[in-house]
Protein backbone atom coordinates (compact mmCIF):
# COMPACT_ATOMS: atom_id res chain seq x y z
CA UNK A 1 0.00 0.00 0.00
CA UNK A 2 1.04 3.51 -0.80
CA UNK A 3 2.09 6.23 1.58
CA UNK A 4 0.64 9.70 2.28
CA UNK A 5 2.62 13.11 2.49
CA UNK A 6 3.78 12.70 6.27
CA UNK A 7 3.91 9.21 6.29
CA UNK A 8 6.54 9.55 3.34
CA UNK A 9 8.12 12.16 5.08
CA UNK A 10 8.87 10.70 8.16
CA UNK A 11 9.95 7.86 6.60
CA UNK A 12 12.42 9.81 4.48
CA UNK A 13 13.75 11.33 8.06
CA UNK A 14 13.77 8.64 10.18
CA UNK A 15 15.71 5.48 7.28
CA UNK A 16 12.44 3.34 7.86
CA UNK A 17 8.94 2.90 7.27
CA UNK A 18 6.53 5.18 9.40
CA UNK A 19 2.98 4.60 9.34
CA UNK A 20 0.17 6.84 10.57
CA UNK A 21 -0.53 6.40 14.50
CA UNK A 22 3.12 5.97 15.25
CA UNK A 23 4.65 7.87 18.01
CA UNK A 24 8.27 9.16 16.73
CA UNK A 25 11.17 11.27 18.26
CA UNK A 26 12.00 13.77 16.01
CA UNK A 27 14.99 16.75 15.97
CA UNK A 28 12.57 19.73 13.69
CA UNK A 29 14.57 21.48 11.16
CA UNK A 30 13.60 24.71 13.01
CA UNK A 31 11.55 25.79 15.70
CA UNK A 32 9.97 28.90 15.81
CA UNK A 33 8.76 31.54 18.39
CA UNK A 34 7.46 34.74 18.11
CA UNK A 35 7.18 37.87 21.66
CA UNK A 36 6.17 34.62 23.23
CA UNK A 37 10.20 33.65 23.38
CA UNK A 38 10.00 35.90 26.66
CA UNK A 39 8.19 33.12 28.35
CA UNK A 40 10.26 30.43 26.91
CA UNK A 41 12.87 31.71 28.14
CA UNK A 42 12.00 31.56 31.78
CA UNK A 43 10.69 27.66 30.93
CA UNK A 44 14.29 27.41 29.55
CA UNK A 45 16.27 28.69 32.53
CA UNK A 46 14.04 26.50 34.95
CA UNK A 47 15.28 23.64 33.30
CA UNK A 48 18.62 24.34 34.09
CA UNK A 49 20.15 23.91 31.46
CA UNK A 50 23.16 26.67 30.46
CA UNK A 51 23.15 26.83 26.08
CA UNK A 52 20.71 26.15 23.60
CA UNK A 53 21.68 22.04 22.21
CA UNK A 54 21.43 23.84 18.56
CA UNK A 55 21.90 27.22 17.97
CA UNK A 56 20.85 26.98 14.61
CA UNK A 57 17.36 25.22 15.29
CA UNK A 58 15.53 28.15 16.89
CA UNK A 59 13.96 31.32 14.59
CA UNK A 60 12.63 33.88 16.77
CA UNK A 61 10.37 36.76 14.71
CA UNK A 62 8.82 39.63 16.82
CA UNK A 63 5.54 40.35 15.27
CA UNK A 64 2.88 39.93 17.22
CA UNK A 65 2.94 43.36 19.32
CA UNK A 66 5.35 45.19 17.09
CA UNK A 67 6.27 47.78 18.54
CA UNK A 68 5.86 47.59 21.61
CA UNK A 69 3.02 49.55 22.60
CA UNK A 70 3.32 49.07 26.70
CA UNK A 71 6.47 48.74 28.78
CA UNK A 72 5.56 45.01 29.62
CA UNK A 73 5.75 44.21 25.93
CA UNK A 74 9.11 47.07 25.68
CA UNK A 75 10.64 44.50 28.44
CA UNK A 76 9.87 41.45 26.56
CA UNK A 77 11.48 42.26 23.53
CA UNK A 78 14.38 43.12 25.56
CA UNK A 79 14.80 40.21 26.88
CA UNK A 80 14.51 38.19 23.75
CA UNK A 81 16.97 40.60 22.02
CA UNK A 82 20.00 40.00 24.80
CA UNK A 83 19.11 36.00 25.24
CA UNK A 84 19.65 35.65 21.45
CA UNK A 85 23.02 37.72 21.67
CA UNK A 86 23.59 35.50 24.88
CA UNK A 87 22.75 32.08 23.39
CA UNK A 88 24.38 33.31 20.25
CA UNK A 89 21.43 32.38 17.68
CA UNK A 90 21.40 32.85 14.11
CA UNK A 91 18.19 33.24 13.22
CA UNK A 92 16.48 36.65 14.83
CA UNK A 93 14.67 38.74 13.17
CA UNK A 94 13.58 42.06 15.13
CA UNK A 95 10.12 43.71 15.36
CA UNK A 96 9.41 45.09 11.27
CA UNK A 97 10.63 42.43 9.44
CA UNK A 98 6.87 40.83 9.36
CA UNK A 99 4.59 37.91 10.59
CA UNK A 100 6.43 34.93 11.93
CA UNK A 101 4.78 32.68 9.51
CA UNK A 102 5.76 34.60 5.69
CA UNK A 103 9.09 36.07 7.63
CA UNK A 104 10.16 32.03 8.17
CA UNK A 105 8.79 31.01 4.04
CA UNK A 106 10.47 34.28 2.34
CA UNK A 107 13.86 33.16 4.56
CA UNK A 108 13.51 29.19 3.18
CA UNK A 109 13.39 27.79 6.45
CA UNK A 110 10.64 25.45 5.18
CA UNK A 111 11.09 23.47 2.40
CA UNK A 112 10.26 20.59 0.68
CA UNK A 113 10.63 17.20 3.06
CA UNK A 114 11.66 19.32 6.11
CA UNK A 115 10.18 19.25 9.68
CA UNK A 116 8.93 22.90 11.22
CA UNK A 117 8.09 23.19 14.55
CA UNK A 118 6.78 26.31 16.25
CA UNK A 119 5.08 27.68 19.45
CA UNK A 120 2.05 28.97 17.07
CA UNK A 121 -0.99 26.79 15.91
CA UNK A 122 -0.99 28.60 12.37
CA UNK A 123 2.60 27.08 11.99
CA UNK A 124 0.69 24.52 10.31
CA UNK A 125 1.10 27.47 7.03
CA UNK A 126 4.48 25.63 6.06
CA UNK A 127 2.65 22.78 4.34
CA UNK A 128 2.08 24.76 1.58
CA UNK A 129 6.30 24.38 0.64
CA UNK A 130 6.22 20.93 0.98
CA UNK A 131 7.21 20.73 4.78
CA UNK A 132 5.44 18.75 7.41
CA UNK A 133 5.33 22.09 10.37
CA UNK A 134 3.03 21.90 13.39
CA UNK A 135 2.10 24.22 16.40
CA UNK A 136 3.67 22.88 20.28
CA UNK A 137 3.84 24.20 23.33
CA UNK A 138 6.01 27.40 25.00
CA UNK A 139 7.39 24.13 27.08
CA UNK A 140 7.95 22.00 24.05
CA UNK A 141 10.21 24.64 22.69
CA UNK A 142 11.98 24.69 25.59
CA UNK A 143 12.67 21.30 25.85
CA UNK A 144 13.48 21.49 22.05
CA UNK A 145 16.15 24.04 22.94
CA UNK A 146 17.12 21.74 25.90
CA UNK A 147 17.74 18.47 24.06
CA UNK A 148 16.87 19.20 20.23
CA UNK A 149 14.10 16.77 19.86
CA UNK A 150 10.47 16.54 20.62
CA UNK A 151 8.27 13.16 20.33
CA UNK A 152 5.01 13.52 18.00
CA UNK A 153 2.40 11.23 16.87
CA UNK A 154 2.20 10.42 13.21
CA UNK A 155 -1.13 11.34 11.74
CA UNK A 156 -3.76 10.06 9.87
CA UNK A 157 -4.65 12.34 6.76
CA UNK A 158 -7.63 13.43 4.85
CA UNK A 159 -7.38 14.21 1.21
CA UNK A 160 -9.21 17.05 -0.46
CA UNK A 161 -9.27 16.47 -4.49
CA UNK A 162 -10.31 20.27 -5.72
CA UNK A 163 -11.19 20.69 -8.83
CA UNK A 164 -12.99 23.35 -11.05
CA UNK A 165 -12.13 26.69 -11.68
CA UNK A 166 -12.64 30.05 -9.01
CA UNK A 167 -15.88 32.27 -9.92
CA UNK A 168 -14.33 35.90 -9.94
CA UNK A 169 -13.60 37.35 -7.14
CA UNK A 170 -13.70 33.87 -5.01
CA UNK A 171 -10.37 33.27 -3.59
CA UNK A 172 -8.34 30.57 -1.44
CA UNK A 173 -9.95 31.58 1.21
CA UNK A 174 -13.41 31.00 0.41
CA UNK A 175 -12.97 28.03 -0.08
CA UNK A 176 -10.78 27.24 3.29
CA UNK A 177 -14.02 28.99 4.27
CA UNK A 178 -16.41 26.50 2.77
CA UNK A 179 -14.03 23.26 3.48
CA UNK A 180 -14.42 24.60 7.38
CA UNK A 181 -17.89 25.20 7.51
CA UNK A 182 -18.23 21.50 5.82
CA UNK A 183 -16.62 19.27 8.13
CA UNK A 184 -16.72 21.72 11.24
CA UNK A 185 -14.10 23.18 13.37
CA UNK A 186 -13.06 19.78 14.64
CA UNK A 187 -13.55 18.05 11.57
CA UNK A 188 -9.75 17.18 11.01
CA UNK A 189 -8.92 17.49 14.22
CA UNK A 190 -5.48 15.30 14.75
CA UNK A 191 -5.10 14.69 11.05
CA UNK A 192 -3.21 15.97 8.65
CA UNK A 193 -4.69 17.21 5.30
CA UNK A 194 -3.66 16.88 1.77
CA UNK A 195 -5.12 20.18 -0.71
CA UNK A 196 -4.57 18.17 -3.96
CA UNK A 197 -5.95 18.44 -7.54
CA UNK A 198 -5.73 20.73 -10.79
CA UNK A 199 -7.06 24.06 -8.11
CA UNK A 200 -4.55 23.90 -5.80
CA UNK A 201 -1.88 22.72 -8.71
CA UNK A 202 -3.13 26.40 -10.31
CA UNK A 203 -2.73 27.95 -7.43
CA UNK A 204 0.43 30.32 -6.48
CA UNK A 205 2.22 29.52 -3.29
CA UNK A 206 0.76 32.24 -1.29
CA UNK A 207 -2.89 31.21 -2.13
CA UNK A 208 -1.63 27.44 -1.23
CA UNK A 209 -0.28 29.66 2.32
CA UNK A 210 -3.70 30.69 2.57
CA UNK A 211 -5.27 27.12 3.25
CA UNK A 212 -2.75 25.45 4.92
CA UNK A 213 -2.76 28.38 7.65
CA UNK A 214 -6.29 28.30 7.62
CA UNK A 215 -6.21 24.15 7.88
CA UNK A 216 -5.80 24.34 12.22
CA UNK A 217 -8.97 26.02 12.07
CA UNK A 218 -10.21 22.44 10.87
CA UNK A 219 -8.68 21.00 13.81
CA UNK A 220 -5.38 19.86 11.74
CA UNK A 221 -1.88 18.64 12.51
CA UNK A 222 -0.80 19.68 9.16
CA UNK A 223 -1.92 21.15 5.54
CA UNK A 224 0.14 20.04 2.87
CA UNK A 225 0.50 20.58 -0.69
CA UNK A 226 3.08 19.08 -2.59
CA UNK A 227 5.58 20.99 -3.81
CA UNK A 228 6.35 22.36 -7.71
CA UNK A 229 8.31 24.23 -9.69
CA UNK A 230 6.39 27.21 -7.91
CA UNK A 231 7.90 25.80 -4.66
CA UNK A 232 11.24 25.66 -6.20
CA UNK A 233 10.91 29.49 -8.07
CA UNK A 234 9.34 30.81 -4.42
CA UNK A 235 12.76 29.21 -2.93
CA UNK A 236 14.83 30.45 -5.15
CA UNK A 237 16.46 26.85 -6.06
CA UNK A 238 16.34 24.82 -9.10
CA UNK A 239 15.41 21.55 -8.29
CA UNK A 240 12.68 20.22 -6.20
CA UNK A 241 12.28 16.79 -5.05
CA UNK A 242 7.84 16.56 -4.61
CA UNK A 243 6.34 14.29 -2.44
CA UNK A 244 4.45 12.34 -4.36
CA UNK A 245 1.37 11.30 -1.98
CA UNK A 246 0.57 7.67 -3.45
CA UNK A 247 -3.53 8.08 -3.95
CA UNK A 248 -3.91 4.33 -2.73
CA UNK A 249 -2.46 5.02 0.55
CA UNK A 250 -4.90 4.54 3.63
CA UNK A 251 -6.51 8.00 3.44
CA UNK A 252 -8.87 8.41 6.26
CA UNK A 253 -11.01 10.10 3.82
CA UNK A 254 -11.01 11.26 -0.08
CA UNK A 255 -13.41 14.46 -0.47
CA UNK A 256 -14.09 15.94 -3.68
CA UNK A 257 -14.32 19.84 -3.93
CA UNK A 258 -15.58 21.40 -7.03
CA UNK A 259 -14.51 24.96 -6.50
CA UNK A 260 -16.31 26.00 -9.32
CA UNK A 261 -19.61 25.84 -7.65
CA UNK A 262 -18.44 27.97 -4.10
CA UNK A 263 -19.34 31.88 -3.92
CA UNK A 264 -18.00 34.23 -1.63
CA UNK A 265 -18.31 33.20 1.74
CA UNK A 266 -18.11 34.60 5.64
CA UNK A 267 -17.54 32.99 8.97
CA UNK A 268 -20.36 34.13 11.43
CA UNK A 269 -19.19 35.09 14.98
CA UNK A 270 -18.27 33.46 17.28
CA UNK A 271 -16.32 29.97 15.20
CA UNK A 272 -15.03 29.87 12.12
CA UNK A 273 -17.14 26.88 11.18
CA UNK A 274 -20.39 29.19 11.31
CA UNK A 275 -20.02 29.92 7.44
CA UNK A 276 -22.28 31.16 4.88
CA UNK A 277 -22.94 32.27 1.70
CA UNK A 278 -22.03 36.41 1.53
CA UNK A 279 -25.12 36.80 0.02
CA UNK A 280 -27.21 35.38 3.30
CA UNK A 281 -25.67 38.54 5.30
CA UNK A 282 -25.21 41.01 3.09
CA UNK A 283 -26.08 44.65 4.63
CA UNK A 284 -24.65 44.34 7.82
CA UNK A 285 -23.15 46.98 9.08
CA UNK A 286 -19.94 47.18 9.56
CA UNK A 287 -17.43 49.81 11.85
CA UNK A 288 -14.23 47.87 10.38
CA UNK A 289 -12.32 46.61 8.04
CA UNK A 290 -8.73 44.58 8.79
CA UNK A 291 -6.84 43.60 5.87
CA UNK A 292 -3.22 41.09 6.79
CA UNK A 293 -2.61 38.77 8.74
CA UNK A 294 -0.88 35.35 8.34
CA UNK A 295 -3.68 34.14 5.59
CA UNK A 296 -4.44 37.17 4.13
CA UNK A 297 -1.47 39.75 4.03
CA UNK A 298 0.51 38.75 0.96
CA UNK A 299 0.73 40.55 -2.40
CA UNK A 300 -2.05 39.17 -4.04
CA UNK A 301 -4.60 39.46 -1.33
CA UNK A 302 -3.75 43.45 -1.37
CA UNK A 303 -3.23 43.54 -5.03
CA UNK A 304 -6.81 42.17 -5.47
CA UNK A 305 -8.30 45.03 -3.02
CA UNK A 306 -7.26 47.66 -4.80
CA UNK A 307 -8.49 46.65 -8.05
CA UNK A 308 -11.44 46.48 -6.27
CA UNK A 309 -10.76 50.05 -4.07
CA UNK A 310 -9.21 51.76 -7.01
CA UNK A 311 -10.33 54.96 -7.96
CA UNK A 312 -13.15 54.73 -5.32
CA UNK A 313 -13.34 56.06 -1.43
CA UNK A 314 -13.62 53.84 1.83
CA UNK A 315 -17.19 54.43 3.47
CA UNK A 316 -17.05 56.99 5.97
CA UNK A 317 -18.36 55.13 8.34
CA UNK A 318 -15.90 52.66 8.37
CA UNK A 319 -12.38 52.41 9.57
CA UNK A 320 -10.21 50.67 7.06
CA UNK A 321 -6.86 48.68 8.38
CA UNK A 322 -4.47 47.48 6.77
CA UNK A 323 -1.21 45.18 7.50
CA UNK A 324 1.10 43.97 5.38
CA UNK A 325 2.36 40.33 6.21
CA UNK A 326 6.22 41.05 6.02
CA UNK A 327 8.91 44.08 4.77
CA UNK A 328 9.12 41.91 1.52
CA UNK A 329 5.57 42.45 1.05
CA UNK A 330 5.54 45.96 2.03
CA UNK A 331 8.25 46.73 -0.62
CA UNK A 332 6.21 45.36 -3.57
CA UNK A 333 3.00 46.95 -2.39
CA UNK A 334 4.97 50.16 -2.45
CA UNK A 335 6.92 49.24 -6.14
CA UNK A 336 3.67 47.98 -7.82
CA UNK A 337 1.31 51.03 -6.72
CA UNK A 338 -0.62 48.96 -4.52
CA UNK A 339 0.53 50.73 -1.76
CA UNK A 340 -0.89 54.55 -3.38
CA UNK A 341 -4.43 53.06 -4.63
CA UNK A 342 -4.78 51.70 -1.34
CA UNK A 343 -3.62 55.36 0.55
CA UNK A 344 -5.99 57.47 -1.52
CA UNK A 345 -8.89 55.44 -1.17
CA UNK A 346 -9.05 55.83 2.76
CA UNK A 347 -7.30 52.85 3.93
CA UNK A 348 -5.00 53.36 6.83
CA UNK A 349 -1.63 51.52 6.15
CA UNK A 350 0.19 50.07 8.96
CA UNK A 351 3.05 48.54 9.55
CA UNK A 352 4.30 44.33 9.35
CA UNK A 353 3.13 42.40 12.04
CA UNK A 354 0.40 40.75 13.12
CA UNK A 355 -1.92 43.99 14.06
CA UNK A 356 -5.08 43.46 15.97
CA UNK A 357 -5.24 39.47 14.79
CA UNK A 358 -4.87 38.87 18.53
CA UNK A 359 -6.33 41.69 20.63
CA UNK A 360 -3.04 42.47 22.29
CA UNK A 361 -2.92 45.91 21.13
CA UNK A 362 -3.83 48.28 17.44
CA UNK A 363 -7.05 48.18 16.36
CA UNK A 364 -9.42 47.34 19.07
CA UNK A 365 -13.10 47.63 18.93
CA UNK A 366 -15.38 49.58 20.70
CA UNK A 367 -18.87 47.61 22.60
CA UNK A 368 -20.88 46.97 19.72
CA UNK A 369 -18.96 47.21 16.81
CA UNK A 370 -18.44 44.73 14.29
CA UNK A 371 -15.22 44.10 12.08
CA UNK A 372 -14.84 42.48 8.78
CA UNK A 373 -11.38 40.45 8.78
CA UNK A 374 -9.79 38.83 6.65
CA UNK A 375 -7.67 37.36 9.27
CA UNK A 376 -8.26 32.97 10.47
CA UNK A 377 -10.47 33.68 13.72
CA UNK A 378 -13.80 35.01 15.06
CA UNK A 379 -13.59 33.95 18.40
CA UNK A 380 -15.83 36.11 21.22
CA UNK A 381 -13.05 38.75 22.14
CA UNK A 382 -10.37 37.15 19.61
CA UNK A 383 -9.65 41.49 18.80
CA UNK A 384 -9.60 42.42 22.48
CA UNK A 385 -13.20 43.74 22.98
CA UNK A 386 -16.01 40.25 24.18
CA UNK A 387 -18.56 42.86 23.42
CA UNK A 388 -17.84 43.33 19.86
CA UNK A 389 -18.17 40.68 16.63
CA UNK A 390 -16.08 39.58 13.73
CA UNK A 391 -16.78 38.10 10.67
CA UNK A 392 -14.05 36.49 8.81
CA UNK A 393 -13.74 36.60 4.53
CA UNK A 394 -11.48 37.11 1.10
CA UNK A 395 -9.58 40.24 0.71
CA UNK A 396 -12.20 40.91 -2.34
CA UNK A 397 -14.96 40.96 -0.09
CA UNK A 398 -13.47 42.92 2.81
CA UNK A 399 -12.79 45.75 -0.25
CA UNK A 400 -16.00 45.83 -1.50
CA UNK A 401 -17.76 46.17 2.02
CA UNK A 402 -14.79 48.66 2.89
CA UNK A 403 -16.41 50.70 0.03
CA UNK A 404 -20.41 50.48 0.94
CA UNK A 405 -19.97 50.44 4.82
CA UNK A 406 -22.27 46.97 4.70
CA UNK A 407 -21.10 43.44 3.98
CA UNK A 408 -21.18 42.97 0.07
CA UNK A 409 -20.61 40.51 -2.42
CA UNK A 410 -17.51 41.39 -4.24
CA UNK A 411 -18.97 40.02 -7.97
CA UNK A 412 -21.30 43.06 -7.52
CA UNK A 413 -18.26 45.21 -7.93
CA UNK A 414 -18.27 44.10 -11.51
CA UNK A 415 -21.43 44.51 -12.36
CA UNK B 1 -5.09 7.75 41.95
CA UNK B 2 -8.45 9.15 42.06
CA UNK B 3 -9.78 12.73 41.71
CA UNK B 4 -13.16 13.69 42.96
CA UNK B 5 -14.27 17.16 42.31
CA UNK B 6 -17.37 19.54 41.14
CA UNK B 7 -18.54 19.99 37.34
CA UNK B 8 -18.31 22.91 35.82
CA UNK B 9 -20.41 22.03 32.51
CA UNK B 10 -19.80 23.35 28.93
CA UNK B 11 -20.58 23.04 25.01
CA UNK B 12 -18.42 21.93 22.25
CA UNK B 13 -15.33 24.36 20.67
CA UNK B 14 -14.15 26.51 23.57
CA UNK B 15 -11.64 28.23 22.48
CA UNK B 16 -8.43 29.49 24.00
CA UNK B 17 -9.44 32.98 23.35
CA UNK B 18 -12.53 32.46 25.74
CA UNK B 19 -10.20 30.51 28.19
CA UNK B 20 -7.23 32.83 28.47
CA UNK B 21 -7.87 36.19 26.39
CA UNK B 22 -5.25 37.51 23.77
CA UNK B 23 -5.02 40.29 25.21
CA UNK B 24 -3.31 38.72 28.62
CA UNK B 25 -1.15 36.76 26.86
CA UNK B 26 2.08 39.55 26.39
CA UNK B 27 1.46 40.56 29.81
CA UNK B 28 0.84 38.44 32.55
CA UNK B 29 3.41 36.09 33.38
CA UNK B 30 2.82 34.88 36.89
CA UNK B 31 -0.04 31.72 37.38
CA UNK B 32 -1.88 33.00 40.35
CA UNK B 33 -2.86 36.09 38.21
CA UNK B 34 -3.41 33.90 35.13
CA UNK B 35 -6.19 32.00 37.28
CA UNK B 36 -8.14 35.36 37.66
CA UNK B 37 -8.54 35.49 34.06
CA UNK B 38 -9.34 31.50 33.23
CA UNK B 39 -12.40 31.43 31.18
CA UNK B 40 -13.14 35.30 31.83
CA UNK B 41 -15.11 35.78 27.94
CA UNK B 42 -17.15 32.72 28.33
CA UNK B 43 -18.45 32.14 31.86
CA UNK B 44 -16.92 35.18 34.21
CA UNK B 45 -18.70 33.43 37.38
CA UNK B 46 -16.09 30.71 36.92
CA UNK B 47 -12.59 32.59 38.40
CA UNK B 48 -14.85 33.51 41.65
CA UNK B 49 -16.67 30.70 42.62
CA UNK B 50 -14.04 27.40 41.11
CA UNK B 51 -12.35 25.68 43.92
CA UNK B 52 -9.45 23.39 44.01
CA UNK B 53 -10.50 20.08 42.55
CA UNK B 54 -12.78 21.00 40.11
CA UNK B 55 -13.04 19.09 36.84
CA UNK B 56 -14.95 20.90 33.79
CA UNK B 57 -16.56 18.48 31.55
CA UNK B 58 -16.91 19.90 27.85
CA UNK B 59 -18.04 18.99 24.48
CA UNK B 60 -15.93 18.27 21.52
CA UNK B 61 -12.91 19.80 20.42
CA UNK B 62 -12.07 21.62 23.54
CA UNK B 63 -9.12 24.05 23.55
CA UNK B 64 -9.12 24.91 20.07
CA UNK B 65 -7.53 28.13 18.08
CA UNK B 66 -4.33 29.89 19.51
CA UNK B 67 -1.76 27.66 20.62
CA UNK B 68 -1.28 29.55 23.96
CA UNK B 69 0.03 26.97 26.97
CA UNK B 70 -1.99 29.65 29.21
CA UNK B 71 -5.48 28.39 28.78
CA UNK B 72 -4.09 24.69 29.83
CA UNK B 73 -1.99 26.99 33.22
CA UNK B 74 -4.82 29.06 33.96
CA UNK B 75 -7.00 26.09 34.82
CA UNK B 76 -4.65 24.27 36.44
CA UNK B 77 -3.64 27.29 38.67
CA UNK B 78 -7.39 28.32 39.08
CA UNK B 79 -7.56 24.97 40.83
CA UNK B 80 -9.21 22.31 38.47
CA UNK B 81 -7.88 18.77 38.60
CA UNK B 82 -9.35 17.66 35.35
CA UNK B 83 -10.77 18.67 32.09
CA UNK B 84 -13.23 15.71 30.81
CA UNK B 85 -14.44 16.52 27.01
CA UNK B 86 -15.56 14.63 24.11
CA UNK B 87 -12.44 15.47 21.96
CA UNK B 88 -9.99 18.43 22.98
CA UNK B 89 -7.76 20.29 20.72
CA UNK B 90 -4.15 18.56 19.72
CA UNK B 91 -2.31 21.56 20.93
CA UNK B 92 -4.46 22.11 24.41
CA UNK B 93 -4.42 18.23 24.47
CA UNK B 94 -0.27 18.47 24.96
CA UNK B 95 -0.23 21.89 26.63
CA UNK B 96 -2.47 20.11 29.31
CA UNK B 97 -0.17 17.25 29.91
CA UNK B 98 2.81 19.25 29.23
CA UNK B 99 1.30 21.77 32.51
CA UNK B 100 0.81 18.69 34.87
CA UNK B 101 -3.46 18.85 33.76
CA UNK B 102 -5.38 15.86 33.40
CA UNK B 103 -7.36 16.31 30.06
CA UNK B 104 -9.56 12.84 30.03
CA UNK B 105 -11.37 11.92 26.51
CA UNK B 106 -14.88 10.24 26.70
CA UNK B 107 -18.08 11.26 24.61
CA UNK B 108 -20.95 10.16 26.97
CA UNK B 109 -20.30 12.08 30.40
CA UNK B 110 -21.35 15.49 29.27
CA UNK B 111 -24.49 14.37 28.38
CA UNK B 112 -25.07 12.63 32.07
CA UNK B 113 -24.12 15.42 34.18
CA UNK B 114 -25.50 18.76 34.97
CA UNK B 115 -23.31 21.99 36.65
CA UNK B 116 -22.06 21.00 40.54
CA UNK B 117 -22.84 17.16 40.00
CA UNK B 118 -19.55 15.02 41.56
CA UNK B 119 -17.44 13.38 39.43
CA UNK B 120 -14.97 10.74 40.12
CA UNK B 121 -12.19 9.58 37.72
CA UNK B 122 -9.87 6.22 38.41
CA UNK B 123 -6.54 7.76 36.71
CA UNK B 124 -5.39 3.80 37.05
CA UNK B 125 -8.15 1.49 35.80
CA UNK B 126 -9.16 4.78 33.24
CA UNK B 127 -12.91 4.96 34.83
CA UNK B 128 -15.62 7.93 35.18
CA UNK B 129 -17.70 7.86 37.97
CA UNK B 130 -21.14 9.54 37.00
CA UNK B 131 -24.37 8.82 39.40
CA UNK B 132 -22.75 5.32 39.97
CA UNK B 133 -22.18 4.74 36.22
CA UNK B 134 -18.81 3.52 35.66
CA UNK B 135 -17.47 5.27 32.43
CA UNK B 136 -14.27 3.79 30.39
CA UNK B 137 -11.05 6.01 29.69
CA UNK B 138 -8.07 4.89 27.96
CA UNK B 139 -5.89 5.28 30.13
CA UNK B 140 -2.73 7.34 29.77
CA UNK B 141 0.43 5.35 29.19
CA UNK B 142 3.36 5.40 32.39
CA UNK B 143 5.56 7.83 30.25
CA UNK B 144 2.66 10.37 29.85
CA UNK B 145 0.79 9.97 33.57
CA UNK B 146 4.42 10.72 35.02
CA UNK B 147 5.16 13.84 33.31
CA UNK B 148 1.22 15.14 34.84
CA UNK B 149 2.28 14.12 37.78
CA UNK B 150 5.55 15.57 38.14
CA UNK B 151 4.10 18.62 37.33
CA UNK B 152 4.45 18.93 34.09
CA UNK B 153 7.09 18.58 31.49
CA UNK B 154 9.63 20.99 32.56
CA UNK B 155 9.87 19.64 36.32
CA UNK B 156 9.56 16.11 34.55
CA UNK B 157 12.70 16.57 32.34
CA UNK B 158 14.42 18.55 35.49
CA UNK B 159 13.74 15.55 37.38
CA UNK B 160 14.98 12.60 34.92
CA UNK B 161 17.94 14.38 34.02
CA UNK B 162 18.84 14.23 37.66
CA UNK B 163 18.12 10.76 37.54
CA UNK B 164 20.64 10.19 35.00
CA UNK B 165 23.88 12.06 36.53
CA UNK B 166 23.20 10.04 39.74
Amino acid sequence: MGKTAVEKIFSKRLSRDIAAGEIVVVKPDFVLSHDNTAAIIDHFRELGVKQIENPEQPVIILDHTVPASTSKYANNHKKIREFVVEQKLSHFFDIGEGICHQVLAEQGFAVPWSIVLGADSHTTTYGALGAFSTGIGRKEVAAIWATGELWLRVPETIRFVITGRFQPYVLPKDLALYIIGKIGADGALYKSVEFTGETVENMSIASRMTLSNMSVEMGAKNGFCDADEKTASFLGIDRITPILPDPDADYEQVIDIDASTIPPMVAKPHTVDNVSPVDDVEGIKIDQVFFGTCTNGRVEDFEIAARILRGKKVARSVRVLAFPASRKVLLELVKRGIYETLVESGVVMMNPGCGPCLGAHEGVLADGELCLSTANRNFKGRMGNPESSIYLASPATAAASAITGVITNPQEMRR
Amino acid sequence: MRIKGRVWKYGDNVNTDVIFPGKYTYSIFDEGEMAKHALEDLDPSFSKDVKAGDIIVAGKNFGCGSSREQAAICLKAAGVSAVVAKSFARIFFRNAINAGLWAITNDKVQDMVEKWDTVEIDLEKGEIIVCDRRLRFQPYPEQIKKIIEAGGLIPYIKSSTKRRRQ
